[in-house]
């Protein structure tokens, strides 16, 4: 049995199912109890848990890290709350050369289980220190597992998967995905991190895009159809550790590859993607360039029009898959 | 038992005195070792401070946890970790407590509740909240006790997590070894005020400083943080005053201070101090303790040959232990 939920209802219902199943589960961040979260997220879980299960922290980003880290270390399963991607910037510490590491640096003695969600992107007016898209920089550290989810299914499915994960998981959330409506199955169910998901299936182009660019490439995927090019959209959901054969496969048939990604595009987890696809048997059947279309190397503009120009919109990557195609055979 | 050993039974100070020596012939061995070439990288030895790791962990129970520091021997020992096992990691051989992958800034020993030294200054004092409140919601018995050096009390997390730990009454003993110097850069010249416990005021927590090179006394203060985080108390910062008597790491030419400045804080050896007092109540003879060094002496020779007999690390399993 499904319904429909959004992105957000999904979130929350994931995070209910986790508190209502495991003792050890509890919640915490700034402004996640009375108020909800800064985007309504955790609403009603307060009412129905307590503050001891839903705490709400001072603004204090070091150390919502390190209490994620201590306590998984010793036997609880936290969901922390990073309000704005942005403000990871201040957690770094706790997260990269703790919470990473302590596994490994131990001999493999403990384990630190534990994640923490976040909500990145530009499209709300919010300017360059609330609109920031910063998972490459986690993909690039062991030890770390990093998800990002499309839609409310997977973010359901894939939160679980991720509480009961026993790593810590950067769990990044889009802000303009929180109302996207979309069927949700009912009850406790999870989805495996680190397995990619062809999202629609198609003969001509490879799209592989993150987070809501997978919404506007099946978007493009459609407008596109009716020109006759069919798209084959591949969501790696989990961007670290990545599963690349679903990638590799859907290049190997299509022999082009678009790939769309939101944050900046120097440095970003576009780059490894191309590179996977140039080091695989994938290369020897391309049939073009590989592509990458992402965000522009600015900070995220105020102005309407600017911030909307900084990422790829629907048209953009219809245009550029359309190119793709019509490039050399 | 009179005051002047707290609740410490004779037997019990035995024990401590053997510790303290233990700490310091681990990190004499370690200096030699790393002369003849025997451990490579770097090491931070922790000789002159052996009374506040032995008091501090003196007052914990096996089950409480601590978190470390970079010059964490000392706190290893003195939570219960092998000679041995220590030795092996710093070695980097596989029966080291961290299988050779942590090395001096790592060791651990989790069975004992040692949760870790840290490379980073300050990196667990923002853990150590995680864990008071972990044993705060499991409803445990326990404490944590997080070391940190004078320098970690400038770091911002410093303050975040010592306000989180206030306003969540959580069962953290945060430990101070003011040790005068983060690396050359000493504390009346990084910190306007005198007392680093001072700043427990600005958190609404109990603050107190002790002399750190006194065991005795140490223990005391800690027992009593400990026992009033355990009766729901909340946290306390403990500063106790010390010196290490190398240099901070081995490239350390110690330009920052004076021979006669080491010389007066040598005077004031935590080892030499407990085993007079001991003496002087009847508690140890000059035969005893010689017991308690020629121990001491062959369980450091053991836990070299240990070291050294150990197998390295089978590079094909270099990628394991980075994921659960």
């Amino acid at each position: 049995m499904s319904r429909e939920l959004t992105y957000a209802e999904a979130i929350r219902e994931a995070i209910d199912l986790a508190m209502a199943r495991d003792e050890r589960v509890f919640l915490f961040g700034e402004d996640v109890g009375v108020y909800g979260g800064a985007f309504g997220v955790t609403e009603g879980l307060y009412q129905k848990y307590g503050p001891e299960r839903v705490r709400d922290t001072p603004i204090s980003e070091a150390v919502i890290a390190g209490v994620a880290t201590g306590a998984a270390l010793t036997g609880m399963r936290p969901i922390a709350e990073i309000q704005f991607m942005d403000f990871i910037t201040l957690s770094m510490e706790q997260l990269v050369l703790q919470a990473a590491k302590l596994r490994f640096m131990l001999g493999g003695k403990v384990a630190v289980p534990f994640v923490l969600r976040t909500p990145a992107g530009a499209g709300t007016g919010a300017a360059a220190q609330h609109s920031e898209s910063l998972e490459n920089w986690f993909v690039h550290v062991p030890g770390l597992k990093v998800v990002m989810p499309s839609t409310p299914a997977d973010a359901k499915g894939l939160l679980l998967g991720a509480i009961e994960d026993p790593n810590p998981v950067i769990f990044v959330e889009h802000k303009l995905l929180y109302r996207v409506k979309g069927e949700v199955p009912e009850g406790y169910y999870t989805l495996p991190l680190s397995r990619s998901q062809v999202k629609r299936r198609g003969r001509d182009v490879t799209v592989v895009a993150t987070s809501l660019m997978v919404q506007r490439a099946l978007e493009a995927a459609a407008q596109l159809a009716a020109e006759g090019i069919e798209v084959e959209v591949v969501d790696p959901c989990t961007l670290k550790p990545l599963d690349s054969d679903p990638i590799v496969r859907s290049v190997v048939k299509t022999g082009r590859v678009l790939i769309v990604h939101e944050a900046c595009k120097t440095g970003g987890f576009g780059g490894e993607v191309a590179a996977l696809i140039a080091e695989s048997e994938a290369f020897d059947f391309l049939d073009a360039p590989i592509r990458r279309l992402a965000g522009l190397d600015i900070p995220v503009p105020y102005n309407r029009e600017l911030e909307r120009r900084m990422v790829p919109q629907v048209d953009d990557i219809a245009a550029a898959a359309r190119r793709l195609v019509r490039e050399a055979c | 038992m009179s005051e002047l050993f707290a609740d410490l039974t004779p037997e019990r100070l035995r024990e401590l005195l053997h510790q303290m020596l233990l700490i310091r012939a681990f990190e004499e061995s370690a200096e030699q070792l790393y002369l003849q070439g025997l451990i490579h990288g770097t090491m931070h030895l922790s000789i002159g401070q052996e009374g506040s790791a032995v008091g501090a962990c003196a007052a914990l129970r096996p089950t409480d946890y601590i978190l470390s520091t970079h010059r964490g021997h000392g706190h290893c020992i003195a939570k219960g970790a092998r000679a041995d096992q220590m030795m092996a990691e710093f070695f980097g051989k596989e029966s080291g407590y961290c299988r050779g992958r942590g090395g001096s800034m790592h060791m651990a020993d989790v069975e004992t509740g040692n949760l870790g030294a840290n490379g980073i200054v300050a990196g667990g004092v923002p853990m150590a909240a995680g864990v008071g409140l972990s044993i705060q919601m499991q409803r445990q018995d326990r404490v944590v006790l997080v070391f940190f050096g004078d320098g970690a009390s400038n770091e911002g997390a410093f303050h975040e997590s010592l306000n989180l730990a206030a306003i969540w009454n959580l069962p953290v003993l945060y430990f101070c070894e003011n040790n005068q110097y983060a690396m050359s850069m000493s504390i009346a010249r990084a910190s306007k005020v005198d007392r680093i416990s001072d700043r427990a005021a600005g958190y609404g927590m109990a603050g107190v400083t002790v002399d750190g090179n006194d065991l005795v006394a140490v223990y005391r203060e800690t027992q009593a943080a400990a026992e009033r985080a355990r009766g729901g108390g909340g946290p306390t910062l403990i500063e106790a005053r010390t010196y290490r008597w190398k240099g901070h790491s081995k490239s350390d030419k110690q330009r920052y201070r004076t021979k006669e400045e080491v010389k007066e804080w040598q005077d004031r050896d935590p080892i030499a101090r407990l085993a007079r007092r001991m003496i002087e109540a009847g508690l140890l003879s000059e035969a005893g303790l010689g017991d308690v060094q020629a121990r001491v002496d062959a369980e450091m020779a053991a836990a070299i040959e240990f070291a050294k007999n150990s197998a390295e690390p089978d590079p094909a399993t270099i990628l394991e232990g980075v994921y659960a």
